[in-house]
């Protein structure tokens, strides 16, 4: 068993689950019922594709580990996602510009990690690929239809979409564990994506007339999400999505 | 029990036109193309290998009980229901016995296939009551995530489009 596999398909799939279920908040409480809707399928589709990752991970480590071992039975510590999803929805605005940072990597990402030298991931990426198109696509009009609307609507965007940008670097900064998997082509090496990213940032950002974040060039970043080192804001969305299965384990229906 | 003497591959297939997808029941799994192969060995027992629409389907569960108790129901001892990812499910599957039973529900068929399937704004899908070709997008994401929901700008009906993939 390869711990650093094992430790990348976590992040992986952490990825997916903490922003599907961000996503999953805004069930019942989308601004109108399609953008409701739509949030709510695209949270499905994230949560699908981490019970893909999840059910390989539990497949290569056996015993009694199954896919929800994971999501539902690891502390905050063990969680690996980028700091990215767990941060709050906050207004539309910001749920939409959180998720168009996150859609464009996810597109780029997959499309690359659909070359993965390792089958199973490969095929979760060509299937994901599938499925992120369309919530790049549903997030990239919102920036556009909300930064080309009212005032009050470019102002809004305008702000998340310089709100989260200090949280965007970090899915381009390999951890250890990605570094030592590039090698074997298992991985992508992430840092190599930058640039198709920003170039569909840049455009979305020309479309929606609005402005750049001001702090683009030689920015700080945050980041430590890979390794375990999150914000405060992950603990309060653990338990809540851990609260059933820690007070009644095994609990099914 | 409708026990059959003997299972070939053919009859399992047959059988598996009886299992409907639980979200559009007009649907056999057979017509949504999600059956990849059938493999019987010892006379009673079968591995139905299938492949998901989509990553988060709540229906791919429901399915794959329901190709269990129909097999069961038809004389299996055993019935392996395995889920592959690879190739991923595509529209294109879809037969054209089952878009035309789409159409007949009320729901649009793919009018693409997904190698050359336009952005949906120029893309034109006609209603599947008037068969007006003057119709509208809505949102991208309707009541499930393989469909797009539409309106008709001649007979004035929403509609729901399932979409190319």
């Amino acid at each position: 068993m390869n711990p650093d596999l094992i430790s990348y398909l976590l992040q992986l799939a952490d990825n997916s689950l903490i922003h599907g279920h961000r996503l999953s908040e805004w069930c019942g409480h989308g601004p109108v019922l399609e953008v409701d809707m739509a949030l709510s399928n695209i949270a499905l589709d994230n949560i699908g594709a981490a019970r893909s990752f999840y059910q390989y991970i539990a497949e290569i480590e056996g015993g009694d580990k199954t896919e929800d071992s994971y999501p539902y039975f690891r502390d905050v510590t063990e969680f690996k996602n980028i700091l990215l999803v767990e941060l709050p929805n906050g207004d539309f605005g910001d749920t939409i510009a959180r998720s168009f940072y996150f859609d464009a990597f996810q597109q780029v990402f997959y499309k690359s990690l659909s070359q993965s030298s390792d089958e199973r991931i490969a095929a979760i990426a060509q299937k994901s690929l599938k499925e992120v198109m369309y919530h790049l696509r549903f997030s990239r009009e919102w920036v556009i239809r909300l930064g080309d609307g009212t005032d009050e609507s470019k102002n809004r965007i305008q702000k998340s979409i310089h709100k989260y940008w200090e949280y965007t670097g970090e899915m381009f900064l390999p951890s250890e564990v990605e570094k030592n998997l590039t090698a074997s082509n298992s991985a992508v090496d992430v840092s190599l994506l930058k640039d198709e990213w920003m170039q569909i940032v840049t455009e979305t950002i020309e479309d929606a007339r609005i402005s750049f974040p001001l702090s683009a060039e030689n920015a700080w970043f945050q980041q430590g999400g890979k390794n375990g080192m999150h914000t405060e804001y992950l603990g309060f969305v653990l338990a809540e999505l851990q609260y059933m299965q820690k007070t009644y384990p095994g609990a099914e229906w | 029990m409708n026990k059959l003497s003997i299972h070939t591959k053919e009859s399992v297939w047959a059988l598996l036109e009886n299992v409907s997808d639980p979200e559009v029941p007009v649907l056999s799994i057979h017509d949504l193309g999600v059956v990849r192969d059938v493999i019987v060995s010892n006379d009673d027992e079968v591995e139905v290998i299938i492949t998901p629409t989509y990553s988060g389907c709540p229906a791919m569960h429901a399915i794959a009980s329901n190709i269990k108790f129909e097999l069961i129901a038809h004389g299996f001892k055993q019935v392996t229901v395995k889920e592959i990812l690879s190739p991923a499910w595509t529209t294109d599957w879809i037969t054209e016995a089952g878009k035309q039973k789409l159409k007949e529900y009320g729901i649009a068929p793919p009018q693409y296939s997904t190698a050359n399937n336009p952005h949906e704004k120029d893309a034109v899908v006609p209603c599947p009551r008037c068969n007006s070709i003057e119709t509208t997008l809505i949102s991208q994401f309707g009541s499930t995530a393989c469909k797009a929901l539409y309106k008709c700008d001649t007979c004035l009906e929403p509609f729901d489009y399932f979409k190319c993939h």
